[in-house]
């Protein structure tokens, strides 16, 4: 039973990726990219999830993953013949090899695994702002020797003629494999005794839990998940240069984790697509949409401001996130059902207790998935 | 590349970077917050005198010293307040936010091409020339590094706000069954924040005299690495850190080569990296203090 109460929240979350996918799938080319946007960032959320949310270690490095996922991606699937021409300074073996686009995901995921497995070990050691600091220092390494060594990327021009193979369906499997990945993590045994030594370092410490040793399964993990993200992002994209991969995207995600309540897989999957549809939609505005009766025209960079206002007065008014932190849970849609049928009878005792109740309802509502379960 | 000269711009770069960290140790001493909207208050500061080119100079570092205050104060009130007592984590994040949505404020009032702002160009003349040539900028920086830690230090140990600021950073509760006034030792320590931003952005805008959205935000997450490294628990160490990548960064450009030159950053933050896996409590905190929370 309750494992079977745990597999909702994998349930729910695919069920919201799902519905994203089909209501892009049946939208314009153009519009599409959005919805694609909006999955590829939920890989990129599950990523950092699966350290930052289990772990409770604010990690300001997983974007570095992203970027080694989308260069190693890109970098072996253009033709060998143009990638010759245009990226001279490139070593043989990444010059002379090309590969399949799968492959190309498996190679984005081991890599980011594995440079997440070596810069872990001696990483996981810290935690709080020494933690923050120090994986801000790897997002800030990678940056700099993705931006001048000509050797492993294309340096400061522009990664281009990387074929664009991801279409709505693509990105929809890549977001459902992180999303059971996370799910399977966080549920195993490993990521129950890391969940442990979130809530109480020095207690789980007591009991036998080896930190360290938890932190870096973690991280490696979320490692791979990011190097899959980047992977995605670079063939949805087509080019990618390395500011695409830096601060702001790592501002962005982190955003996405938080406002949906790090605490959750239900979480990162609402925060990282209720975000991304809305900064596109917000980035859309910039050159005119239209609501309703309005056309609505917002001067350059207000998705960013509005973004950044959302987000601290989220985190005023709910500091645990949109989700509370809480994953998703067919019971109180139960309890909904219950107290509707008797409400019948005792009306004026389900209005006295139905106060919690419907808080809870609010904190679902922004998500579809959700209000289909509970009309039925 | 003259040794001395070296040591002399690195200690002009470092002086800089001290006073960054001196405004984010006094805010994370008493609040325990890492306030990345620092670097904002530096950015409106240049903006300020960017904005006003055609006033006097006096008039111009007055109201960049008001403008870097006001919104120092401001910010406090409305962004962190509420926050008081939430997990580091989040308020980390909120600080962020606050800086992201500052940024996008710069750009939608002042355009992303960046604005120029001099007031104090004629310091970028030669003072002393020789072996060693002493630019103004580097004598200014030195000095005004060194009188606004003393005074800082000063006030910190010599007066009653001080004493209270001090009693508040140690241990925030017990001083307030004390009768220490929170609200007003925060709201000082934002004060002070928001001085030290103003004579950054004056400073700073020498050297780089261009106003972009960006301007205050890199030189502060430079400082803060650097105040992390220090040890962020206690103002001098946290100087010192500040003050040290500061001198490490110009020092270490200076001696590359110049095939190497372009890996700095990198070079910096393996350091940086190092430094923490060996010292996480702080490269200056004394030995035996653990950070470690022990049942």
């Amino acid at each position: 039973m309750s494992r079977l109460r745990a597999i909702q929240t994998l349930l729910a979350s695919i069920g919201l990726l799902l519905v994203v996918a089909l209501i892009g799938s049946g939208t314009s080319a153009a519009t599409q990219q959005n919805f694609i946007t909006a999955l590829i960032s939920a890989v990129i959320v599950y990523g950092l999830y699966v350290f930052i949310g289990n772990s409770g270690v604010i990690s300001f490095g997983q974007i570095s993953f992203v970027a080694i996922g989308a260069f190693s991606a890109g970098l072996f699937t253009i033709p060998t013949q143009p990638k010759h021409f245009v990226l001279m300074g490139l070593w043989s073996f990444i010059a002379d090899h090309t590969v399949s686009n799968f492959a190309s995901y498996l190679i984005a995921a081991g890599l980011g695994a594995v440079v997440a497995l070596i810069v872990g070990l001696p990483l996981m050691r810290l935690s709080g702002i020494a933690a923050g600091i120090a994986t801000f220092a790897v997002l800030e390494i990678t940056y700099n020797l993705f931006l001048q060594w000509t050797k492993i990327g294309p340096g400061p021009t522009t990664l281009s003629l990387v074929p664009t193979s991801v279409g709505v369906w693509q990105a929809f499997i890549g977001a459902g494999v992180a999303a059971i990945v996370a799910f399977l993590y966080q549920s195993s045994r490993r990521g129950r005794l890391l969940r442990a030594s979130r809530e109480d370092p020095a207690a789980s410490q007591a009991i036998g839990v080896n930190v360290t040793r938890e932190r870096w399964l973690a991280f490696t993990l979320s490692g791979g998940l990011c190097g899959l993200g980047g992977a995605l992002l670079v063939h949805q994209l087509g080019s990618i240069t390395v500011d695409q991969v830096y601060l702001e995207l790592t501002f962005l995600t982190l955003a996405m984790l938080v406002i949906g309540g790090s605490a959750s897989l239900w979480g990162a999957t609402v925060g990282a697509l209720g975000i991304s549809l809305l900064d596109s939609w917000l980035s859309a505005a910039e050159n005119t949409v239209h609501v309703v009766f309005f056309s609505v025209t917002l001067p350059n960079g207000a998705s960013d401001l509005i973004l950044g206002v959302i987000m601290a007065a989220m985190l005023l008014f709910r500091p645990q996130g949109v989700t509370g932190g809480r994953e998703f849970s067919l019971a109180f849609v139960n309890r909904l059902r219950s107290r509707r049928t008797r409400a019948g009878t005792e009306s004026s005792r389900t209005a006295a207790s139905g106060q919690p109740e419907t808080t809870l309802e609010q904190d679902m509502q922004p998500t579809e998935g959700v209000e289909s379960r509970a009309e039925r | 590349m003259n040794l001395g000269q070296t040591i002399i711009d690195g200690l002009a770069l470092g002086a800089l970077y001290a006073l960054v960290a001196v405004g984010l140790a006094l805010v994370f001493g008493v609040l325990r917050l890492i306030n990345f909207a620092q670097g904002e208050l530096i950015t409106a500061g240049a903006y300020a005198l960017s904005l006003t080119s055609n006033w006097p100079v006096i008039a111009q570092i007055a109201l960049c010293f008001v403008v870097c205050v006001g919104l120092s104060v401001a910010i406090e009130r409305i962004a962190f307040r509420p926050l008081r007592g939430a997990a580091p984590a989040t308020t980390l994040v909120a600080t962020f936010a606050v800086a992201f949505a500052l940024e996008a404020v710069w750009l939608i009032a002042f355009g992303a091409n960046g604005k120029p702002a001099d007031p104090l160009s004629t310091l970028n003349t030669i003072a002393i020339r020789g072996s060693l040539n002493l630019r103004w900028i580097t004598i200014v920086e030195i000095v005004a590094g060194i009188v606004l830690l003393g005074g800082t230090a000063l006030i910190l140990n010599r007066t009653s706000i001080g004493l209270q600021m001090r009693a508040a950073a140690t241990d925030f509760r017990t001083a307030r069954l004390l009768g220490v006034r929170t609200n007003l030792v925060i709201s000082f320590a934002f004060v002070i924040a928001g001085v030290m931003a103003a004579v950054v952005a004056l400073l700073y805008t020498v050297q780089t005299p261009l106003v972009t959205q960006t301007f205050g935000l890199d030189i502060t997450i430079i400082a803060l690495v650097g105040a992390v490294v220090g040890g962020l628990d206690r103002l001098w160490t946290a100087t010192a850190g500040g003050f040290a990548i500061g001198f490490a960064t110009s020092v270490l450009g200076d001696v590359l080569p110049a095939s190497q030159e372009k890996f700095l950053t990198a070079f910096v933050f393996l350091l940086v990296i190092l430094l923490l896996l060996l010292r996480p409590g702080g490269l200056f905190t004394g030995f035996g203090r653990t950070t470690v929370e022990r049942v």
